[in-house]
């Protein structure tokens, strides 16, 4: 008989990947409520909001969590798609035609195109913190990202980019929440439909929550 | 009916394959897929030429071997329904039928539209039974099963291993097949003695095998032509979470 040679068995990446994903959904609660606070009176309750975190340890330490949770996930990503794709060496002639949503089919697509936005944000704000990389010309601190934010957001190529980038993590979002549930086992005849529901209504709500932020610094915002 | 046919031929294991076109005339709309190549086959047999290898027994939907990918869909184009089992009537007369063989790595073909199957034989081989003594039939009254949870082992147990959620997946995850046979037996009081051992020992060898992993498309509940739910794949990653946790290591 053939063994097993892999560290991690199919259905233990199935629940890694899952926690993971779960906490990421967590995070992007948070980081958008976060950032909605730019909206209210010229962005004094985002930077006390930012310093607040800036200075606080227990954030700190969550930093390292959560860029754990994004290299866990993204590699995992990255090995499920290659194993996948050698699990089939020969391709069929006539595509698939059987029916699955095509926010399940396309996972790692747009996981792809959020990578690229997510490695973005970090040269536009996380890298500047770090003093990576330069500050935009117009902004005299490092922890200035109520500037930077309105900067880029001026720009209707980058506020353009931006939703596209959001419309793929809603289709993204929208297959992941009831997958989640599905893969750590958490199936039930009554609370399914429900989870399914809630997995819409929330990717709906972040990817439109974080959409207002451009569409407010084009539009209607004036300094 | 009249029908052009785009089948997979492939001489055996190791040489490669191409596709073949024959049209076939006076199809009767009430002849059952399989019928359809045997007529097929009589034809070429008829031409001195050879005919078309496919794998069937049964013929009436319940030993699984017929699978057949038609027209990008495993079993063809009916839900719940074997390839023995569907007729020419679903098709339209004088259309284009393209028949392959499943495709997956864990799936080699053998000849033509017969692929190698054993890799799921193997993973039951791993742990897809219940130890009991033979000789006398058990005492009817000491294991009381209630009706739903029969049911829906029942429901677990009428996979019958033909392969098409692998077939139908896109990550050629074999994940539903297990998960049925896992949960066939975890269901019941006679599988429970072993469900911990069984769930590791069956993933492990699943893994082995070379199946892709499951992303939850649900495309293997789809075109399962039993109607397996993906319910049971979720009980599978329970039982498997409650393995490795309450897995106790025995002397």
């Amino acid at each position: 008989m053939k063994r097993s040679n892999t560290f991690l068995s199919s259905i233990s990446k199935k629940y890694i990947m899952a926690l993971a994903g779960m906490f990421l959904m967590l995070f992007l609660v948070f980081h958008l409520s976060t950032n909605l606070l730019m909206l209210v009176g010229d962005g004094e309750a985002f930077e006390r909001a930012v310093e607040f975190l800036t200075l606080n340890p227990a954030v700190k330490i969550m930093e390292y969590v959560l860029f754990a949770g994004f290299l866990i996930h993204i590699a995992l990503g990255f090995v499920l798609m290659i194993h996948n794709y050698r699990a089939r060496p020969v391709k069929y002639h006539r595509p698939l035609r059987t029916e699955t949503s095509p926010f399940s089919r396309f996972m790692f697509h747009t996981g792809m195109i959020i990578l690229v936005f997510l490695v973005f944000h970090f040269l536009h704000f996380f890298f500047v913190k770090l003093g990576w990389v330069d500050m935009p010309a117009g902004v005299s601190d490092r922890h200035d990202f109520y500037s930077m934010a309105v900067i880029l957001f001026q720009n209707p190529l980058y506020s353009a980019l931006y939703w596209l980038s959001f419309v793929f993590l809603g289709f993204h979002l929208k297959h992941a929440f009831q997958s989640a549930f599905q893969s750590l086992g958490l199936n039930h005849t009554k609370y399914t439909p429900a989870i399914k529901v809630i997995g819409t209504i929330y990717a709906i709500l972040i990817s439109v929550g974080f959409a207002i932020i451009p569409f407010y610094f084009l539009f209607i915002y004036s300094p | 009916m009249n029908f052009t046919l785009k089948i997979w031929r492939q001489k055996n294991a190791t040489s490669k394959g191409s596709f073949k076109t024959y049209s076939l005339d006076d199809v009767s709309p009430e002849m059952s897929f399989l019928e359809m190549l045997d007529y097929l086959n009589k034809m070429l047999i008829e031409q001195g030429e050879e005919p078309v290898v496919f794998e069937h027994d049964c013929r009436e939907g319940i030993c699984g071997s017929c699978g057949l990918y038609i027209n990008g869909r495993p079993h063809g184009p009916m839900r719940n329904t074997t390839t023995c089992e569907l007729h020419m009537r679903a098709f339209n007369d004088g259309g284009t039928i393209v028949i392959e063989p499943w495709r997956a790595k864990a799936f080699p073909v053998i000849k033509d539209l017969v692929v190698d199957r054993s890799s799921l034989e193997r993973i039951m081989q791993a742990g897809g039974f219940i130890s009991v003594n033979t000789g006398s039939a058990p005492e009817s009254n000491s294991n009381p099963v209630g009706k739903p949870v029969s049911d829906k082992a029942f429901d677990a147990a009428s996979c019958i291993g033909c392969g098409a959620c692998v077939a139908a997946c896109i990550n050629s995850s074999a994940m539903l097949f297990a998960a049925a046979k896992i949960a066939q037996y975890a269901l019941i009081p006679q599988g429970k003695t072993e469900s911990k051992e069984r769930v590791d020992q069956m993933v492990k060898q699943m893994d082995a095998e070379g199946f892709g992993f499951c992303s939850n498309t649900y495309g293997c509940e789809f075109d399962c032509p039993k109607g397996i739910s993906i319910d049971f794949i979720a009980l599978m990653n329970r039982e498997f979470f409650s393995s490795k946790v309450c897995k106790q290591r025995h002397t």
